[in-house]
Parts: C-alpha cells; structure tokens; sequence
C-alpha cells in the first residue's frame, strides 16, 4: 500500500497502519512524517481530560456528534493506562463510542500509556500528526483519567477540557495545583448528581484566584443525556477565538513545538545511554551496596556518571 | 521492547452477556497485549471497521446467544472484503463443538469453548498472529 498517497486522500487503513508504525517508532514512518509536516497544522486539536469515572469518553461521543452535525470530519485519540507489570492494557474508551464505529467522517484510536506517566502517550504527538494529514478538521485527545499532576496533555492541544464530577473533594482539593491550572475550559459532568451545584461554586471560587485574561467557563452536561454538550462546544469555540484574536494560539502551538522537541531529544539520549553505557551488573552492586550502607544512591549515581563520560 | 499485540475482544448481535469477554480480555491484558473492548450489540459491519481503525492483529468474537454460524462468517467474509484477513479471527462463548467445523472452514482460526483456560487462547493468539 502507497502510505503516502493513501494517507492524503483520507484512507482510513492507512491512516491506522501509519499510526501503528509510528507508535511503535518505525524509523521510515518517522521519515514520511518529515516530508508530511507542511500538510500538518489544520486540524483544531482538543484534549479531554479529568478523573478517572469522570465521563470523558461519554462526552466525546457527544462533541463528536455535535462536529459531525455542522459537516466536519473528527479523529479521537483515546489513551488509558498500560500496566507497568505486564505491558499490557484494556483500552475500553471506544466502547462509549460503538455507534461511531462505521461513520465515514470518524476515525477512533485507542493507545495504551505505554510507560509515559503525563497522562498521554509518547506516540500520541506522532498520532495527532497523522490524523491531522488524514483530513480530521477536529482531533480530540481523550486522556488517561488524570489524577493531580498528568499534565502533557496541554502541551499537545490547542484547547483543554477539564472535566469535573460533583463530589470529589471539598475546596482545599480544587486549589491545589496541577490539573486545576490546565483547564481552558471546565464540564462539570453528571451534574445531575448532589452536590453539582456546590461543585460549580468552588471551581468558580478556584478560577476567581486567576490572574490572565482569559476566565474559563464552566458548563454543566450531563453527557449521557445529551444535555449542556451545545453549550460546551460554544466555550470551546469561544476558547479558540479568544486565542486567534490574541495571537496566542500561534505562541501556545510553538510552546508545544518546543515540547516536543525537547522530548523527542530526551528519549533519544535516554535510548542511547541505555543501549551504550548501561551495565546491569555494575547497578545491582551499586544497589546492593546502598542497603548494605557502603555507598549510598548519590555517590553511586556519580559513580555510574563516569562510566557514561568515558 | 517488542510491540505488544493488540487485540480487539468484540461482542456481535444481540447478547448482553459480556462476563466471559472481559474475563478473557483481562487475561490477554495480564500476557501484555493491548486489548479494545467493543461493547456490546455491536454489528458485523462496527467490529470490522473498528479493527481496521484500531490496527489490530486478532479479532476476538464472544458469542453466547446461538447466531454464531451467521454472524462469525460474516465477519470473516466483511475482513476479506477489506483485503484483512491477515488479521487473526477466533471465536468463544456458548458454540456446540459439532459447530467447530463450518467456523474453521469459513475463515475462524479457532474456536474456545467454556473450560478452556485463558492460557491457551494466549498461547494460540501469540503463535498465531500475522504480524
């Protein structure tokens, strides 16, 4: 199969198949996504991220819909966890979406974390690329049920969705920091739950703290009934406005740039030490040694760090 | 670090009993491999297309309702419409071992009926898929 040229008229297999190999760092994947980066950058890329139960793959089902009705051809990237043990994972975001299976305008990925502990996956970047050249006017990032501190998904979005459930925690929990600084937007979902109200009185409270310009607003869905999801797209677009108007969608997308580059630079170095410099034999002495007290991690960090200079 | 094995475990027509299914799909996530639940009342049509999208190596069909001489077919012949049918196909749930035969001539590589230890259909899936 001609990759390239199926990938550009939109080939949905080939598009699968391009994400496959480009997850699993197939070097001539990454060769074609070179050539391909000026077909990149269209898409409007939208994270979904929240606690764990909080209703996010309902909710995409439901802001997909809603883009499917005005015409527009959407891509999901949906992310759970992949057990540190054994490798692997249960992907089960797709089966709140079982209908969309056969839509022609809908293509759903599901990716496991594979180790990357931000929330996302490290293939996910490299997926939003592809899905962007396959045709998606609106990719949406669903992600790993969040605890307190996965936050990449920021870094690969334009706008982020934080959705909420009533009845988390009180308002010490809702100014801690991490994930209540990322959202652009806030769902307060299955708000027909007790305490949804108070809910959106202390995240309100929480966003009265802010400093920039931009005061996220908070809707209520109740996403399996299909309510608020109206309301939550206008923030969406209003979100997206706000950014172009300010020049700060082309700054917060050379951010993600530098991110990115940044990362894939770490893994390179990370890889090759790994594949040069590392000695199981020399990190079982150093570690037997710290509980034995005749070294300690330090020293044996310093120790190993000679070893990688020379 | 070879690529884990992604598996997609399908639930077709209409049965609502999902235990065995995520029981398996618990078991194949346990050998390491990356399984995607469809759901349930899912149609021939939905499994095939999600396995294309989901790039998956094996297609597991859990069907205790009966129509498993209609629909695991179905899948089967939808697969080679879309030039797939790299793609491993097995089948379990409640299928009379007399059934076995027409499955495995119509395109089901194999079939795990009720007792059969997840280790086997580990084992079957890993010396089996394609890529």
């Amino acid at each position: 199969m001609d990759l390239e040229k199926k990938l550009l008229e939109g080939n949905k297999r080939a598009a699968a198949r391009m994400i496959t190999l480009v997850e699993n760092r197939d070097p001539a994947a990454f060769d074609l996504l070179k050539k391909l980066h000026n077909k990149t950058g269209d898409a409007y890329v939208i994270g979904i991220t929240g606690p764990p139960g909080a209703g996010k793959s309902t909710l995409t089902d439901k802001l997909v819909k809603s883009f499917l009705n005005e015409g527009k051809k959407v891509g999901v990237i949906a992310i759970d966890p992949t057990s540190p043990f054994t490798g692997g994972a249960i992907l089960g975001d797709r089966v709140r979406m079982g209908d969309l299976s056969t839509h022609k305008d809908v293509f759903i990925r599901s990716m496991g974390a594979r180790g990357s502990l931000g929330g996302i996956s490290e293939g996910t970047s490299a997926a939003i690329k592809v899905l962007d050249v396959y045709g998606a006017d609106y990719i949406i990032v669903e992600t790993v049920g969040v605890g307190q501190s996965e936050i990449d998904i920021v870094k690969n979005c334009d706008t982020t969705v934080m959705v909420m459930v009533p009845g988390l925690g009180d308002d010490i929990q809702a100014i801690k920091a991490g994930i209540m600084e990322i959202g652009d937007v806030f769902a307060i979902n299955k708000s027909d739950r007790d305490g949804a109200k108070k809910t959106a009185r202390e995240i309100d409270a929480m966003l009265d703290y802010n400093d920039s310009d931009w005061r996220p607003p908070v809707t209520m869905t109740v996403a399996m009934k299909n309510e608020g999801i109206d309301t939550l797209v206008e923030t969406i677009v209003e979100h997206r406005e706000y950014m172009k108007s300010n020049g700060l969608f082309e700054t917060r997308r050379i951010d993600n740039a530098r991110n990115e580059i940044v990362e894939l630079v770490k893994h390179k170095v990370l890889s090759h030490l790994f594949d040069n410099a590392y000695n199981e034999q020399m990190i079982c002495r150093l570690s037997e040694n710290v509980v034995k007290r005749t070294t300690d991690p330090y020293t044996a960090c310093e120790e190993i760090m000679v070893t990688i200079k020379n | 670090m070879d690529r884990p094995i992604r598996v997609l475990v399908a639930k077709p027509g209409l049965d609502g009993h999902d235990r065995g299914a995520k029981v398996v799909a618990r078991a194949l996530r346990d050998a390491g491999m990356e399984v995607i639940y469809t759901g349930l009342r899912q149609t021939p049509e939905q499994i095939v297309n999600a396995a294309i999208q989901e790039d998956v190596d094996c297609i597991a069909v859990s069907i205790l309702s009966g129509a498993h001489n209609t629909l695991l077919p179905k899948v089967a012949k939808l697969l080679s419409a879309e030039d797939a049918s790299d793609i491993l196909l097995v089948g379990g749930g409640v299928i009379p071992d007399s059934d076995i035969p027409f499955l495995k001539e119509n395109g089901i590589a194999e079939i795990f009926t009720p007792g059969t230890p997840t280790s086997v259909t580990i084992d079957f899936i890993k010396g089996n898929v394609k890529r």
